[in-house]
């Protein structure tokens, strides 16, 4: 016999906003890509004091900022994506995840702090 | 009914050399996508926190890197980023019913690989 499935699936519908955000992450990163990182890759600023002035404008540092709190969030989804097809037991995943969204809340800490610190 | 189900024989073909190309985009997109963030992002923080830090942190990498095992290592992180970025453009099309069907979305597949390939040899082209 099989039973009808009676419950009305209900959720928090996260994964619907993790999904559309990882593509509008996305595309912020392909805009950077392409306005920003190729440009610079093609006239590469070439010994330390030109290195740093690249770094040291307002808008580049916004932009690079924006590009990797993007980055961040999709490496999120995208790393949780990995671990829930591969690590069965629940308290294993968990952990693994708590890992993943520390080191990348380090990582956002630390790209501010090598953009405006020093 | 059987008290014991039968034990049914498996035959996954899990040789990525076998995968049709979407397969193949599909898996290079996950596998580039976990190196990415371990180990190729802390890698290039740590290289960007250095290289602004100090001149001698600057002259110390760019001494490092005009190694050709280390370009060579360069370019193959390069290719996976490269991959990454044109499947996501594949998938994003595909998410709004671009090339959605069978033969179009193989064609996008094979497209993928080769621009990837290509955004590799021109970046190898830009540092060599």
């Amino acid at each position: 016999m099989v039973k009808r499935y009676t419950k009305t699936p209900v959720g928090a519908h996260y994964g619907t906003g993790d999904w559309l955000l990882q593509r509008l992450t996305a595309v912020v990163m392909a805009v950077y890509t392409i306005l920003l990182a190729i440009p610079l890759l093609v006239h590469r600023p070439y010994g330390y004091e030109m290195w740093k002035a690249t770094f040291s404008y307002r808008w580049f540092q916004v932009a690079t900022l924006l590009f990797v709190a993007a980055l961040l969030y999709h490496a999120w989804v995208g790393m949780r994506d990995i671990l829930m097809d591969y690590i069965k037991p629940t308290a294993l995943r968990l952990a693994a995840q708590f890992a993943v969204g520390f080191v990348l809340l380090f990582y956002l800490v630390w790209t501010a702090s090598i953009l405006w610190g020093r | 009914m059987s008290a014991a189900p039968k034990i049914r024989p498996k035959y996954y073909d899990l040789n990525p050399a076998h995968l049709p190309p979407p397969g193949l985009v599909s898996i290079l997109h996950r596998v580039s996508g976990a190196l990415l963030f371990f180990p190729a992002l802390p890698i290039a923080l740590y290289i960007l926190h250095v290289t602004l830090g100090s001149q001698e942190g600057y002259d110390r990498w760019a001494a490092f890197f005009s190694r050709p095992g280390v370009k060579l290592v360069v370019i193959l992180a390069a290719w996976g980023y490269a991959h990454h970025f044109f499947a996501g453009i594949r998938y994003l099309l595909l998410d709004l019913h671009v090339g959605i069907a069978k033969a179009p979305a193989r064609s996008s597949a094979v497209i993928v690989l080769v621009l990837g390939f290509l955004a590799a040899l021109a970046f190898a082209w830009c540092i060599w």
